[in-house]
């Protein structure tokens, strides 16, 4: 019935309403931009209330100290908790080791992914079944992920029985902190691979067959072709992997949080963990935002970088609107 | 000797044999390397699926042959068994599937709705709305995680007979943040951008009005959008683990990924982990492998917009 009653009986055939904003017509466009606006409301109440409102949020609360549960309301406290952050040491330990995470995860990352897209981008027999396997774990929880790993990292466990059968003894993978960083390193770049792999398959496919097969009448060899006809294609798509590991890798939490609780020694420990245990377990939302804002700033640096990227793209290919 | 077997033959003659022969150790080769690379991403997946129907005696006598990946030796059904008892399961389990189900149903109608309003018709304010809407995708939630608990905690809630303050231990809380999504509306918005619009106008000359458009011709057209944005929320949603550990106290709205967090802490046994592990993971796989090309292209899309 709604549907009805929201637009205006449109006039009779043959009318001559078309030229001119008639009067009724005018009052429909008024109609439609209210139903228009009816029919968003919901997103943008739901925006607003649970995206916009948390971002704005995190500016206030970093700057007072605010309790998640207090009959007293936080009050203003200027940088207070910047200070004290700065003058943690769990702090620098948790930002020493996110930019760790992230430096390694980047680029050996994307590169794993590259090869293993360059490789599964045929049309030959058990093409599919390939991608299929190596996508698995993406679909698999980082929750689960973790757990499995856990047993398989243990010191008698699956990984360092195999080692074990070649000769080498494996260390205490998570106990120990010299090793526990990197095999979260590894674990994470099992479990994730496979989304870049397929980001990358997308990015190979829009280039023209046309150009490989010129390539290959110039006589250019494998080696010649990526670089002069693959590498450009993927520029693109290069831009945003990068973008999306490097974020997504700034945000590292479940793994530690299941693995290591951060240790041992803090050799684990991260800022979202870092932030958590502050806002959650120890309740104080302000040092928590405190955190969130120095991520937060983290973020906008690389999509600055990003923005700075893509413009010298579209510059250099002229003026595509 | 048949018409092709004639050109093959020609060919194999122009061809010299020494180049033929690389050729083909060359994609051997390559088979071997995929072989193995399917291994590494594989077996420990195996491995979590075989360990479930073991004891905890026979996973640790296998580990270092190939039984561990096989179903062979003491084979049981206890650590299934063994997950119903020691926590409430089932509880668990349908907490997670009415979580993600409702939140992708809502998810569907919200973000198609505002986008349909935004692609088709006159909304003032629509680009400073897309911009925003844009705008909010680079801030990832672990950003705002932390205001968030707090700010949900001020919100007034309604338990049935009055008003109560904070969203904190319900099922509400694990939806409704997570129903209007930014990348939803952008995905459906880009994909009505390319339904032609005299379908409108042919409909509204019968005398249609928007909702009904919404509903009866530009939904019934945007299936390739809707799986897209479904398969988005539904692996999240099932997946999430940050924001639950935080809101969720009570068993009764715990989903399976905080549980199993719980269910470890009870000193259980690893091949019950791994039964665990089994359940909420092996339906999911299995719908990834059934529908594996909406899944393939929903994750493809999200990275071709860059």
């Amino acid at each position: 019935m709604s549907s009805t009653t929201l637009s205006p009986p449109l006039a009779e055939p043959g009318e001559a309403t078309r030229p001119g904003p008639s009067k009724g017509r005018r009052r429909g466009r008024g109609k439609e931009s209210a139903t228009a606006l009816v029919m968003f409301l919901p997103a943008a109440v739901l925006i607003l209330t649970f995206l916009i409102i948390p971002i704005i949020l995190t500016f206030i609360l970093a700057f007072t100290n605010t309790r998640l549960i207090s009959p007293e309301p936080g009050r203003f406290i200027g940088l207070e908790n910047f200070s004290n952050l700065f003058t943690d040491d769990t702090f620098w330990a948790s930002l020493r080791n996110t930019i760790i995470f992230t430096v390694v995860i980047v680029p050996v990352q994307s590169a794993i992914a590259l090869g293993v897209a360059l490789l599964v981008n045929t049309r030959t027999r058990g093409t599919t079944f390939f991608r299929t396997v190596y996508f698995l774990p993406v679909v698999t929880s980082i929750v689960v992920v973790s757990m499995l790993w856990m047993f398989m990292y243990q010191k008698d466990g699956l990984i360092n029985t195999m080692l074990a059968r070649i000769g080498i003894a494996g260390p205490d993978w998570l106990g120990d902190p010299n090793w526990s960083l990197f095999a979260i390193i590894v674990m994470s770049i099992w479990q994730a691979m496979g989304f870049h792999m397929i980001i990358w398959l997308s990015g190979l496919q829009t280039i023209p067959a046309e150009l490989y097969e010129a390539a290959s009448l110039d006589g250019a060899t494998r080696w010649q072709q990526f670089v002069h006809v693959t590498w450009p294609g993927l520029r693109p798509t290069a831009i945003f992997i990068l973008i999306t590991i490097t974020i997504a890798a700034f945000g590292l939490f479940s793994q530690v949080n299941i693995m290591t609780q951060g240790g041992p020694l803090g050799s684990t420990t991260t800022l979202v963990f870092m932030a958590v245990r502050s806002g959650f377990e120890r309740q104080q939302t302000g040092y928590a935002s405190a955190i969130s804002l120095v991520f937060f700033v983290l973020v906008l640096i690389v999509t600055v970088i990003q923005m700075l990227l893509t413009r010298e793209k579209s510059e250099k290919k002229g003026a595509r609107s | 000797m048949t018409v092709t077997d004639l050109e093959a033959a020609r060919r194999a003659e122009a061809r010299p044999a020494v180049r033929r022969t690389p050729h083909r150790v060359r994609a051997g080769a390559l088979l071997v390397f995929k072989t193995l690379l399917a291994l590494v991403f594989g077996l420990p997946l195996v491995f979590m699926i075989v360990s479930s129907f073991k004891p905890d005696l026979q996973i640790f006598a296998d580990l270092g042959s190939p039984a561990a990946f096989l179903p062979i030796g003491d084979l049981t059904l206890d650590n299934y068994l063994g997950v119903f008892d020691r926590v409430p399961f089932a509880q668990f389990l349908l907490n997670s599937i009415m979580i993600s189900a409702v939140t992708v149903a809502l998810g569907l109608v919200v973000n198609s709705m505002a986008a349909f309003a935004m692609s088709r018709m006159r909304m003032p304010g629509r680009k400073v709305a897309l911009g925003v809407i844009l705008a909010t995708l680079i801030v990832p939630f672990e950003v705002m995680a932390l205001p968030m608990l707090w700010w949900v905690n001020q919100l007034p809630y309604f338990d049935g007979s009055e008003f109560v303050q904070g969203w904190l231990d319900t099922y509400p809380v694990q939806i409704v943040p997570f129903i209007a999504s930014a990348f939803s509306i952008f995905l459906f918005y880009q994909y009505f951008e390319s339904i032609p619009r005299e379908l409108d106008e042919a409909a509204r000359v019968d005398g249609a009005g928007w909702f009904r458009i919404y509903v009866s011709i530009v939904m019934p057209l945007s299936g390739p959008a809707v799986a897209t944005a479904a398969i988005l929320t539904f692996l999240p949603a099932w997946n999430q683990y940050l924001w639950p550990l935080m809101v969720t106290q009570s068993e009764s709205v715990r989903p399976v990924m905080v549980g199993i967090d719980y269910f470890k802490q009870l000193n259980v046994s690893w091949g019950q982990i791994m039964a665990y592990a089994s359940i909420i993971t092996v339906p999911v796989l299995a719908l990834f492998i059934a529908f594996q090309r909406a899944f393939v292209s929903s994750i493809a899309s999200s990275g071709v917009k860059g």
